[in-house]
């Protein structure tokens, strides 16, 4: 059962410009999905599509089974969302911004209505604010809201669009926090961001969108498995120590001041470091380390702030 | 023998763990509360409320300065409705509803339904409270539906408070009694109350053909106030181009063209062929352009 999917699902603006290209997306349901890539890969695109809000130029896509758009209206009001930051009625009270909401939905019950409102502010922390004019609120403040207000109803599936802009690492922090209850009551959790960071701690699976295409999907632990092992040796004698690995078969052995390192491959390490001592290089650390996280998305997703397409 | 009774399997749960996904919900009483939101909004809102104050001092204003612009009863100059409306006045306090209703055509009510119609679309897309709306699902044909709505009783009220507050006035400057129609027979007061309520609700058609367009308009831009001066801009053209004689071919399908026919109610008999074109041209201004704003609204994407 999958949360959300697509196939071949493409969308070209009015200028040409192929902002998602043919991407097919699988959140299984229950996972916590990072939907990574720099800023203008096409990930704000995909959530307008994937709502209804954008009409897909071509290919298919479904949430919780349902497709969308043309069945939008039949699934929307189990997927609590947070679209390219909060949107509010400025001259309402936080309050009366969420009744508002929940007032266009059909299916949701206008007698439950304040205890679920009041429910949301809690669990975002903004009880206190409930009252405050829109206007008045902090941008912290306004995300909270909004996050609450994807929070009005129990839902099957939160869709989260950059949900920690704007927010200091303490909000930051409670955001993930909270990411991870949404999650914990079975809910799948679909969440974007330029920022690998922000989602590792709490993503199940991964996707990685690089201009428009999606280069990566799958579980973290997996994008994890792509990334080369290398041991790392720290010694007097680098240039010693690469010898032993070129006679090992390593590739990409490299020296360095007293360190050398090579891509581990198939070798056992164990063999590799009594290879070592045999030959009679002092040993002072032996590791393997796997490339972190971030290594392996900027790979992915290109170097630096040059914004794609 | 039991000693204890388990509570029996037919008690009804009180709380079903999660109930609110599957709430049988009644479309019709889902689209009231969406309707009265959206007229919470409109009407809740101060600029709004400010408007409709500004429009009720006007009919104050005008029968102030025609109470103290000595009336002569005698008419004279000038065959327009207004004109004979004013030549009433003076034995008549009734008749500062059609003076000021009127007068009101021209600008102040057209304007005052162009902010809230121009506003209605625009406005939420602007805010961007557009796409949380449509992500609820409020659904896109059901919130235009809703949007128009909230226009017509926006119009209607407009002109409602404007004719209750000139009758008001009327009644504490002029003299009150039997009414001359513009025919010239005199019918009693209660029957010219009626043609007043009539006359407002004419008005408030000719509002709601404007709000169709004002809706329409709306769909195309995320700036509101683009298309509230694009409302405003098309009534003055129109009523411009209906002025020219030599476009006079044209007069009859432009849209301000019939909203000053109301004074065939006036009459006895009451002119219905003329009252009927213009109700048909309120028709079709509202079907034309409805139906436009509903081709436009659920087909385009929503960049805001």
């Amino acid at each position: 059962m999958t949360a959300i999917s697509s196939t071949g699902l493409t969308k070209r603006f009015r200028g040409g410009q192929l902002a998602v290209d043919h991407i097919d997306l699988a959140v299984p349901s229950g996972a916590v999905y990072g939907f990574l890539g720099p800023n203008g890969s096409g990930k704000t695109t995909t959530i307008r599509m994937l709502l209804g809000l954008a009409f897909p130029t071509s290919g298919q896509a479904e949430l919780l089974g349902v497709p969308v758009p043309g069945g939008a209206n039949r699934v929307l009001h189990r997927v609590g969302s947070l679209v390219e930051g909060p949107a509010f009625y400025p001259f309402l009270s936080g309050r009366d911004n969420l009744a508002r909401y929940d007032a266009a939905d059909r299916t949701a019950d206008p007698r439950t209505m304040p205890d679920r409102i009041g429910q949301a502010l809690d669990r975002v922390g903004l009880a206190a604010a409930a009252r405050k004019r829109y206007r008045h609120y902090s941008l912290g403040m306004k995300q909270r809201l909004a996050i609450a207000a994807s929070l009005l109803r129990p839902r099957d599936l939160i869709i989260l669009d950059e949900p920690t802009n704007g927010l200091d690492p303490q909000g930051t922090r409670e955001v993930r926090t909270l990411v991870r209850q949404i999650a914990a009551d079975g809910t799948t959790v679909f969440v974007s961001s330029h920022l690998l960071a922000e989602v590792e701690q709490v993503c199940t699976h991964v996707g990685v969108m690089r201009t428009g295409r999606l280069v990566f999907q799958g579980p973290l632990a997996e994008l994890r498995r792509t990334g080369a092992a290398r041991v790392v040796v720290q010694t007097a004698d680098a240039e010693g120590a690469v010898k032993v690995f070129a006679t090992l078969g390593l590739a990409d052995a490299q020296a360095g001041q007293d360190e050398a390192s090579a891509v581990l491959g198939d070798a056992e390490p164990e063999r590799v470091c009594a290879e070592l001592v045999h030959a009679g290089i002092g040993v002072r650390g032996f590791s393997v380390a796997a490339p972190s996280l971030e290594d392996l998305f900027v790979g992915l997703t290109g170097e630096g702030f040059d914004v794609d397409g | 023998m039991s000693t204890v009774d388990l509570p029996a399997p037919a008690d009804p749960a009180p709380a079903d763990p999660a109930p609110a996904i599957r709430v049988p919900h009644n479309p019709a009483r889902a689209w009231f509360r969406l309707f009265r939101a959206e007229l919470r909004l409109v009407f809740g809102r101060r600029r709004n409320q400010l408007l409709l104050a500004v429009t009720v001092v006007f009919p104050v204003v005008i029968g102030i300065a025609l109470r103290v612009a000595a009336p002569h009863p005698q008419g004279g100059g000038g065959n327009g409705p207004g004109v004979a409306f004013f030549n009433q006045l003076a034995g008549n306090g009734v008749f500062l509803s059609f003076i000021a209703l009127s007068t009101l055509l021209i600008l102040v009510l057209p304007v005052v339904l162009a902010v809230v119609a121009g506003d209605s679309v625009a406005g939420e897309a602007g805010y961007g409270t557009l796409r949380y709306l449509l992500a609820v699902p409020a659904g896109r044909t059901r919130l235009l539906g809703v949007k128009f709505a909230a226009i017509v009783v926006f119009g209607l009220a407009a002109t409602v408070v404007v004719a209750a507050v000139s009758l008001v006035t009327g009644a504490a400057l002029f003299p009150v009694g039997p009414v001359t129609l513009l025919s010239g027979s005199t019918v009693p007061l209660a029957d010219g109350l009626v043609r007043v309520l009539f006359v407002t609700l004419y008005v408030a058609g000719a509002m709601a053909a404007l709000g169709a367009i004002g809706l329409a308009i709306s769909t195309l831009t995320e700036h509101a106030i683009g298309a509230i001066a694009a409302i405003a801009i098309l009534v003055v053209t129109s009523e411009v181009v209906d002025q020219v004689p030599q476009l006079a071919a044209i007069g009859p399908y432009l849209p301000t063209h019939w909203w000053l026919s109301f004074d065939s109610i006036l009459r006895a008999p009451v002119d219905t062929s003329t009252l009927l074109k213009g109700l048909l041209s309120f028709g079709v201004y509202t079907v034309l352009f409805g139906s436009f704003a509903w081709a436009r609204f659920t087909t385009a994407d929503v960049t805001s």
